[in-house]
């Protein structure tokens, strides 16, 4: 009985090991890249996101939102100042303190890639900007209308899958993150993570390509569809989170199979270092700090000094303490009836000259034939 | 005990040698380090004692100034390393300045009539630990106090000590209720440094801290990395007798401001440094910080901003190399080569020893390579010949494939 209990604990505290990332601090880009109003579930989507994320503890600070915002104060909206994600208006995720960075007009591809690698003009305020550091997880969220490839912007504009993978790219180069999790609500949504290059980033899709991600279930006293049926389903995930869940981003894989959601989600691990099934939901959707407990404190009462010393042992100094000793020589009879010695072995001569030929033909390769110019 | 000697410069260091029986050290220790970049090596009467003594006098300095751990630390970010480390993963990253927040927490002002004298304490204990850490940035600092603020989390009642307790399970959570109510960081692009004193309520007083075994902390306080830390402060229950609600409080800042002062000293990353074997080590004086600290964190700091600069500069010219014909502006041409001066000079600087310069130097690195690789004119995607036409092209570059 103690051994179990014992041997409880110690798993507990190599689970600790495991669950601890690297960060400090959380970071939200949420983006709905539709307008007008029949697009009203891609806000509800976008909303829905930016609601759970700020329960679980992301602070308004630290949230970037983007939308078109033209819902709740439509004039075809039934209900005004309100945005419903769930039938028989059950939950409104506009509420009262809903904070909007990019707005209307202001949702365009450069503004988002501008966020993104941190390129913006000076007088830019502090809420519009991405201000995370190496020691970042970012939760990056997309949903509207796309195809294979790109993804639509207010209509008007497209933003490509090798952009995204680039702006990722000039994000990492200047450490602008420490993880990433990526999830897109798009028709073939999983061509827009195809082309990431960039290491320590997660990816989820609502649809693969060539399928269509389909609307969840329209209102009828509304009259459009209120959301789409992946972040439907993994908004119903999260609403089971709390800020002290041990659930892990496996169990996030599995939301909305494809009997639920009639396309077939997917996601892309193989730049993320960690297992995924040791990354908590809450490393990303949440904002968990991490504290240590406070054991100094310096002393600032006048005239006292305090001293610290260091009983260590010096082995050293001993060492040298020793009487110096000449080395035993070697006895001469010994040197004379000594066996020949067996010769070094080299590789044969053109194997090394083979070996660097094959190296340089490799690097010039892989680089390119322009560098040749610097050798001769 | 020693006479100290004119200001020295930063970066660097007096070692006095004293004879093998002198009484100045006590008998059994064989290095002082003192707080103003002075140090003190008991020599010795031995065949080996140049090698002896050289070797103290290396331990002694490498106590007091740069070691491979330090390093490690400033260039965390660059090295494939460990990032699980609390100490590498602990100290702000380097700035041009800080701000840092005190702010009070009274969420029961009906019981508690709470008074600290900020003003004085910043004014005694906290500028001049900011004066002598100047060289490291600027630092603004303010307060504020905050009524009716929660901690977000319950405490729970421990019966055999008739008080109440938050055990480290409980501490992160405590951090984001709070936070969005702090209102800093509206203003300034600075990292900022929140320190928090909480007054608990009637109700759920006295409140401590408890420790991983269940014991409470002694400084009644914890930190987190990069953010600030908090400090319950637990009014004596003496001034409840016999006085009607709300009694007054009046916060012992001296205790309050050694706890803060402590975890900005860990905030900062000024770790405590690795005493050689049999030496002595001196307490800090008044400012909380002794020189040679301030030393260690401007060589850690001067190796960093010099990685950083050299990563954004790198980085900008693999960026500019995938567009095969670019229009850049003048400004960010000029900051390219400033900031390539730069780095050249602190690098000298350093290898000199003239520690102040090459701080400034690789500051002005930093802030120019930054300058030059945000700078919003330059094109902020980068298209191949295959999205040429999806691509939206900022009109202040030209693409010319």
């Amino acid at each position: 009985y103690c051994f179990a209990i014992s041997l409880r604990f110690w798993c507990v505290d190599q689970a600790e090991q495991f669950f601890r990332s690297g960060h400090t601090n959380n970071w939200a880009v949420l983006v709905c890249t539709s307008r007008f109003w029949f697009n009203y579930r891609h806000v509800a989507n976008t909303l829905s996101v930016y609601r759970s994320v700020k329960r679980l503890g992301i602070p308004d600070s630290h949230i970037v939102l983007m939308l078109a915002d033209d819902m709740a104060c439509n004039p075809r909206n039934p209900k005004p100042a309100t945005v419903f994600s769930h039938k028989n208006m059950e939950l409104n995720v506009y509420g009262d303190d809903v904070e909007v960075d990019y707005r209307s007009y202001e949702v365009t591809v450069e503004n988002f890639l501008r966020v993104l690698t941190g390129r913006i003009p000076p007088s830019t305020p502090r809420s519009k900007r991405l201000l995370s550091d190496d020691r970042s997880n970012i939760l990056i969220y997309m949903t509207g209308h796309g195809g294979n490839g790109f993804l639509k912007f207010q209509d008007s504009e497209e933003i490509t899958n090798i952009e995204l993978a680039d702006a990722f790219e000039q994000m990492w180069q200047k450490r602008r993150y420490n993880e990433l999790l990526f999830i897109i609500d798009t028709c073939q949504g999983a061509s827009m993570y195809e082309r990431f290059y960039s290491p320590n980033i997660m990816a989820l899709a609502s649809s693969q390509v060539g399928e269509d991600s389909l609307s969840h279930q329209p209102d009828p006293a509304i009259g459009v569809h209120l959301m789409d049926r992946y972040t439907f389903y993994v908004l119903e995930f999260l609403e089971e989170i709390n800020p002290a869940s041990q659930t892990n981003m496996n169990d996030l894989f599995q939301v909305c199979p494809k009997s639920l959601c009639v396309s077939t989600p997917g996601h892309r691990t193989d730049l993320f270092q960690r297992d995924p099934k040791n990354v908590l939901i809450t490393d990303f959707f949440g904002s968990v700090r991490k504290v240590e407990i406070t054991t100094e404190t310096i002393n600032l009462q006048q005239g006292s000094e305090i001293m610290e010393s260091s009983y260590k042992e010096d082995q050293m100094d001993e060492e040298l303490m020793e009487p110096l000793k000449y080395a035993e020589q070697l006895p001469v009879a010994q040197i004379i009836h000594q066996k020949p010695k067996l010769k070094d072995w080299h590789p044969p001569g053109g194997f090394i000259l083979g070996l660097w030929a094959l190296i340089i033909m490799v690097f010039f390769k892989t680089y390119g034939i322009k560098h040749m110019k610097f050798i001769f | 005990m020693l006479d100290e000697p004119q200001e020295q410069a930063e970066g660097s260091l007096t070692v006095y040698v004293i004879s093998e029986h002198s009484s100045l050290l006590p008998q059994d220790m064989m290095s002082y380090i003192g707080p103003k970049r002075t140090a003190v090596v008991r020599g010795i009467m031995h065949r080996e004692a140049f090698n002896i003594i050289g070797r103290r006098i290396v331990q002694v300095a490498q106590a007091m100034s740069l070691t491979e751990d330090v390093l490690a630390a400033a260039l965390a970010d660059h090295l494939p390393e460990d990032k699980w480390s609390a100490e590498k993963r602990r100290p702000l990253k380097s700035s041009l300045g800080y701000e840092i927040t005190f702010s009070l927490l009274n969420p029961d002002p009906k019981s508690h009539d709470v008074h600290w004298d900020i003003e004085g304490a910043v004014r005694r204990y906290v500028q001049p630990f900011l004066n002598a850490l100047s060289a490291a940035g600027n630092f603004s600092v303010d307060s504020q106090i905050l009524y009716y603020a929660m901690l977000g989390v319950n405490p729970r009642f421990d019966s055999a000590s008739s008080s109440y307790y938050l055990d480290m399970h409980n501490l992160p959570h405590v951090i984001n209720p709070v936070e969005s109510r702090l209102g800093s960081s509206a203003a300034s692009l600075y990292p900022v440094l929140n320190f928090l004193l909480y007054v608990p309520e009637l109700a759920h007083s006295p409140l401590y801290i408890q420790d991983k075994d269940g014991a409470p902390v002694a400084t009644n306080a914890f930190h987190s990395p990069r953010w600030g830390g908090i400090m319950v402060y637990n009014v004596d229950s003496k001034t409840y007798n016999a006085s009607v609600l709300p009694v007054r409080v009046k916060v012992d800042m001296v205790r309050v401001m050694e706890v803060f002062l402590a975890q900005l000293r860990l905030l900062f990353g000024i770790a405590q440094p690795q005493v050689p074997p049999k030496c002595l080590l001196s307490g800090p004086k008044s400012e909380g910080l002794m020189t040679w600290e301030l030393d260690r964190l401007l060589w850690a700091r001067s190796v960093e901003n010099l990685a950083t600069a050299t990563t954004t500069l790198t980085s900008l010219a693999q960026l500019l190399g995938k567009i095969s014909n670019i229009v850049i502006k003048d400004d960010v041409a000029s900051e390219v080569y400033r900031a390539v001066a730069a780095v050249q000079k602190s690098a000298e600087e350093l290898a000199s020893g003239h520690l102040a310069s090459a701080f400034v130097a690789s500051q002005e690195a930093v802030t120019s390579s930054e300058r030059a690789f945000f700078d919003p004119l330059l094109p902020v995607s980068l298209c191949g010949m295959d999205c040429l036409f999806f691509c939206p092209i900022s009109q202040h570059s030209t693409l010319m494939h």
